[in-house]
């Protein structure tokens, strides 16, 4: 079934968008109890400054032999030592977990480049690298994930998130949203719904030099869209050509540094309920959600068919 | 208008038309709505007598049975604050009941009804009276997708705009739509009516068997074997009255409306049992 929300305030900064985000999807946790994601945008890193967040390995993992602890201390330096390699200087560093690292760094090389060495690491995935964007993602509800990564302090403009009920793919954080756009720093998607055509568009775009980190189905749009956007697109023309280019039900919700967007299928199977104000738009699969940001009653609708907003704050 | 029978207006308004050979029990719409349905064991309640629950601090179950226990006790007026949007609020109320709810409703709610009067002054989310039998239920606001699924008598009203499948195999009873509906509504459609007084979006009345919908506004696009057919006076003052019953405006008035019902292109039945097939065969 899975649960998606996204809120983004306009003309504003510093809101309370971890928080707020935190509540929407505990709202939906009976949507999806398996995973909970966030993609969460601040007000911006200074010039050349980039977050980076990583995994080394999936919670899982740490069951697995003696030496686990070791090796996932290993790869975290490894991982480090790499960063550096490649000429970015670490100007901050976090470890929420004993798998998930959190990095500021100052860099202005090639972000593919960066993100390639990483990965070129065993069991390391780069969640996200972006001047905005942190991605987190975890086993558990969004209360859970929260508390661990802290992120009811985090202060921004917008944020997505996701409630996922695994139904194609894995229970594990590879496979839970939100997906980076790799390796477009700051795009991120999140969706609820099922594609057919999965497989068929992955290969093409694998063919073409695309990276998938996952079997989840949900990554095609994150790349989808980065192809289209790397071809010239911009977000909402990326996003209109996605409609035609799915096949299946899918409501999905995208994010840039400084947008936020939705498209729904041409079905209209998959829900999404919207509020829209001069000050900030919230969406949700369910309305329950949206009303946990809010002390009193608020207007929303649903959007049509093959529908495709955007908003900027 | 008058003058017709039960039989003969039901006729006349294109409601039913099919031709049974006895095995199914017809029942004939009433344009005067008279039919009333009340259960021997439903509670004596009071319409005078109120009362009040705050859904603050309350689960959807319990809401459900706080409406119980103040029927139960002869209450006919029942208001719900705070509903928060919470999912399957009052449903399988088989009663007469005056319930107002003063906020939103989310998924599943009213649905499995047959007789209350119910008040929504929010919105509702996906699946809104979902195989109600009678009764009525009226939103202010907009409603989700799959409005009014499968309901099989009473009115189910909505004054702003409804998602997609609106009267996805409606079986009976009136769906009115003060705004916009979205795609696929009428989809599967079996007897009863549709009012949507703006636009409808594509694949109206898709696979149809039966029933009748009405637009004021723009069809994107009509369904498999959905054919549009000429207003009646018949139609047109059936429809007044409907939408002066709840102050429901037309932009064109009811006599511009399009009515659409099922071309029949697609009905493959026979009326013999597998038994009897054999028969023939």
């Amino acid at each position: 079934m899975c649960g998606i929300a996204g809120l983004i305030h306009k003309n504003k900064k510093g809101a309370d968008v971890g928080s707020q985000m935190s509540s929407m999807l505990q709202a939906l946790k009976h949507r999806g109890p398996d995973s909970t994601g966030f993609a969460v945008y601040s007000d911006g890193q200074k010039d050349n400054h980039y977050v980076v967040r990583l995994k080394v390995a999936e919670q899982a993992d740490l069951e697995k032999g003696f030496d686990i602890h070791q090796i996932v201390k290993d790869r975290t330096e490894a991982a480090k030592g790499r960063l550096e390699q490649s000429g970015a200087k670490i100007v901050a560093e976090e470890n929420p977990t004993e798998y998930a690292g959190r990095y500021t760094i100052n860099y202005d090389g090639d972000m593919k480049v960066l993100a390639d060495y990483l990965e070129d690491l065993e069991g390391v995935e780069v969640l996200s690298i972006g001047r905005s964007l942190e991605l987190i993602k975890d086993l558990g509800d969004a209360e859970v994930v929260s508390e661990t990564y802290g992120l009811k302090s985090f202060k921004g403009t917008h944020a997505i998130g996701h409630t996922r009920m695994a139904t194609e793919s894995d229970v594990d954080i590879r496979s839970a949203h939100p997906y980076w756009a790799y390796p477009f720093s700051d795009i991120s998607v999140v969706h609820n719904g099922q594609l057919t055509n999965y497989w068929t568009n992955r290969r093409d775009l694998e063919r073409r030099g695309h990276r998938f980190s996952s079997n989840c189905d949900s990554e095609l749009i994150a790349v989808y869209l980065a192809d289209r956007i790397e071809k010239g697109d911009d977000l909402e023309s990326a996003m209109k050509s996605s409609v035609e280019y799915l096949d299946g039900v899918f409501t999905y919700i995208v994010a840039t540094k400084d947008m936020l967007g939705m498209a729904k299928d041409t079905m209209a199977a998959k829900p999404m309920v919207l509020f829209e104000s001069d000050d900030l738009i919230a969406m949700a699969s369910e309305e329950i959600s949206i009303r946990q940001i809010f002390d009193h009653d608020v207007d929303t609708f649903d959007p049509y068919d093959g529908e495709v907003k955007v908003w900027k704050n | 208008m008058e003058k017709l029978s039960t039989q003969n207006k039901s006729h006349e308004m294109g409601l039913h038309s099919e031709k049974l050979s006895g095995r199914t029990q017809q029942r004939f719409f009433s344009a005067e709505e008279s039919e009333n349905f009340v259960y021997p064991f439903s509670f004596e309640v009071d319409y005078d007598k109120s009362g009040t629950i705050d859904a603050e601090n309350l689960s959807s179950k319990e809401v459900n049975i706080e409406i119980r226990k103040l029927m139960e006790k002869g209450v006919g007026d029942i208001t719900i604050k705070n509903p928060k949007s919470r999912h399957g609020l009052g449903v399988g109320i088989l009663n007469r009941l005056k319930l107002t709810f003063e906020g939103s409703l989310g998924y599943f709610g009213c649905g499995l009804i047959d007789g209350p009067n119910i008040h929504i002054k929010g919105r509702v989310g996906w699946s809104c009276g979902e195989n109600m039998m009678a009764g009525s239920v009226l939103i202010e606001k907009n409603a989700g997708s799959t409005f009014g699924a499968a309901i099989r008598g009473g009115d189910l009203i909505c004054r702003g705009d409804v998602g997609a499948r609106t009267g996805i195999d409606q079986k009976g009873g009136t769906i009115i739509v003060g705004g916009r509906t979205g795609a696929f509504s009428g989809f599967m459609m079996q007897r009863g009516r549709m009012i949507i007084c703006g636009d409808a979006g594509i694949n109206l009345g898709d696979s149809m068997y039966d029933g009748t919908i009405y637009v004021g506004g723009n069809i994107e696009s009509l369904g498999v074997d959905a054919v549009e057919e000429p207003m009646s006076e018949l139609d047109a003052s059936w429809l007044k009255s409907k939408l002066d019953l709840y102050g429901i405006p037309t932009k064109n008035g009811v006599e511009n409306m399009k009515k659409i019902v099922s071309g029949k292109q697609l009905w493959n039945y026979d009326n013999l049992e597998p038994s009897e097939k054999k028969l023939v065969l």
